[in-house]
């Protein structure tokens, strides 16, 4: 009995460690949140010491937080609905229909999966200017639709219709469906579950992007929750700490109950990411 | 007559097919692949973006950045970054993947938590870590190591710590994909050949270097390029926690690059740059390719 408990020991103290260096963090950021600025530093707390719940109203008067919290919702929503809505026509398309150069077309698009934003971001830029849109939320809408955040839905979607049986759309034929209705009518219904799995990649990745409204948002009303979270700044110049730490609490909170409910959902999706 | 038809039918068939690739494809055309042929275009411009001036200039763009010290040394710190990140990453990740693929009790817990930093925001992680490396005694780390007597340099301001700051903080970033895919590569190893080296009285080291590792080596392979690609493309943990820092120790290629396109407004030197890091992440995916076609090779 006590042998059994001391071969586990090793296996306990590794969780107990793994534990510490990876929730602390975030313990930390929201013990934190509740501070004050000056107690914010020195001993850590495992609680907070001024409960300050005011930090998080504060947040929306220093700068307008709402506005930044609600364009990020928009860039997301867009880009997330436009990812996977373009992604299944493609998709289906390259896995069910017999048309000239589909499979040129499919290599070429699949080139964009190895595509580093960093490499295209400065004609992007040019493109932006000539078209308007700079310092505007249309970028950032548009490039996770396309891009390979499109490229990657695009072939999980093309991987997932190739399997399905040529009988479901035979039988929508003979019923009289033209071809976007049996896509909108079978193909999109059956595929949900892919589509979801797509659908919080493209939506966790939109929600953290970083370098593009970087370089494309000057204004501050129109700053993504990645801007604004560096922007905690007083009349001076000086960090607002306790504010900083509140806002990026309240920015990570959507990405943070996605995950948690769907828990093996998000990391399989990811995985695949990675293994593409 | 009937020749005619299926004429139309094909017709009709290829309308509708690029009807609903056209859309994907249009996008591709204005957001991937007409900006890779204007870099390699603005590469060899005099362009400024303040200026608006665009110039052919031939190859000096080039020229100058084989000349420009601050270009090597953002290549050397990239390279530095990847040494560490990289071997870090696997080492770590595959020791935990087979340590916890046992399906002990509170594996699904771990599997958890290592995974948080993987959906945070890079930039939240990053303004979290900041804090938490504060030198003196003001940071949560520092204390922590005064309590076993360990004085905390100032990570983030000091040549060498700096890096490793950013080197761990990428590390723990990324540790949880890294172990999850292990996990699944851990979980498809074939058991009766592990059964059988047991048998054979295989001890636990051999086992693993003689057994486990060879088999889960196209996997390794995969994610080592994988992740260095990934490190190549390092930014937004650069730009927040040192800013490039100290003395310019932590300046990696795409900060260098964001630095002298929008800050120095000298867009086609930096289209130059990133023509580098495209070639550079080109022959790493070449690579990638062609471990794949190995790695399937071994299934079939």
């Amino acid at each position: 009995m006590n042998r059994k408990y001391l071969k586990q020991a090793p296996y306990a103290l590794l969780v107990v460690l793994l534990t510490i260096l990876f929730v602390y963090p975030f313990w930390w950021m929201v013990v934190n949140s509740l501070n004050s600025s000056a107690e914010i530093f020195g001993v850590p707390k495992l609680l907070p010491t001024s409960w300050a719940f005011s930090n998080y109203h504060d947040i929306f008067t220093v700068q307008p937080f709402a506005r930044h919290y609600l364009n990020t919702l928009a860039v997301a929503f867009v880009g997330t609905a436009g990812n996977v809505l373009l992604a299944a026509l493609a998709g289906y398309a390259f896995a069910r229909m017999r048309f000239p150069l589909r499979n040129a077309a499919f290599l070429l698009l699949l080139t964009a999966l190895m595509m580093p934003i960093e490499v295209t971001i400065i004609p992007l830029f040019f493109q932006m200017q000539r078209w308007g849109a700079l310092d505007t939320l249309v970028p950032l809408m548009l490039l996770p639709i396309f891009g390979s955040q499109g490229a990657f839905s695009t072939f999980m979607l093309r991987q997932f219709y190739v399997t399905v049986p040529n009988e479901l759309e035979e039988a929508a034929r003979i019923d009289g469906l033209n071809p976007l209705g049996i896509f909108l009518k079978i193909m999109l219904p059956i595929a949900v579950p892919v589509l979801s799995s797509v659908a919080i990649l493209a939506f966790i990745a939109v929600w953290n992007t970083y370098l593009e409204p970087l370089v494309f948002i000057s204004s501050l009303e129109n700053f993504t929750l990645p801007l604004s979270l560096t922007n905690f700044n007083d009349t001076y110049g000086l960090p607002q700490w306790h504010l900083q730490l509140a806002a990026t609490t309240l920015s990570i909170l959507p990405i943070m109950v996605v995950y948690l409910l769907f828990q093996q959902k998000v990391s399989d999706a990811m995985v695949n990411t990675g293994l593409k | 007559m009937k020749q005619h038809s299926l004429k139309a039918n094909h017709r009709r068939d290829a309308i509708i097919g690029w009807a609903f690739i056209t859309p994907q494809m249009a996008g591709f055309v204005f957001f991937v692949l007409l900006p890779l042929i204007s870099v390699f275009l603005y590469s060899v411009q005099e362009k400024n973006l303040l200026f608006g001036t665009s110039v052919f200039n031939g190859l000096e763009n080039f020229r100058l950045l084989f000349a420009d010290p601050l270009f090597s040394k953002s290549l050397v710190n990239t390279l530095i970054f990847s040494a560490g990140v990289v071997p870090l990453n696997l080492i770590f990740s595959l020791l935990l993947a087979l340590y916890l693929g046992g399906g002990k009790m509170g594996t699904r817990f771990v599997r958890g938590i290592i995974f948080l930093p993987v959906v945070t925001s890079g930039v939240a992680w990053a303004i979290v870590w900041k804090y938490l490396l504060q030198g003196g005694d003001a940071g949560p780390i520092n204390w922590f190591l005064s309590l076993v007597g360990i004085e905390g340099p100032n990570w983030l301001f000091e040549k060498g710590w700096a890096m490793a700051s950013v080197i761990i903080n990428r590390v723990m970033k990324n540790l949880g994909m890294n172990v999850l895919i292990f996990m699944g590569a851990v979980l498809n190893m074939p058991g009766d050949v592990i059964e059988a080296a047991h048998i054979d009285g295989a001890k636990r080291f051999t086992l693993f270097f003689k057994i486990k590792l060879p088999l889960l080596m196209p996997t390794v392979m995969m994610v080592a390029i994988v992740t260095i690609i990934g490190s190549m493309r390092v930014f937004d943990t650069i730009k927040l926690m040192t800013d490039g820092g100290p003395e310019g120790s932590t300046m990696v290629m795409v900060y260098y690059i964001y630095h002298q396109a929008f800050r120095m407004f000298d867009t086609g030197f930096a289209s130059a740059l990133a023509v580098v890091l495209f070639l550079i992440v080109l022959v790493l995916t070449a690579l990638q390719w062609f471990s794949r076609k190995r790695i399937s090779f071994y299934e079939s």
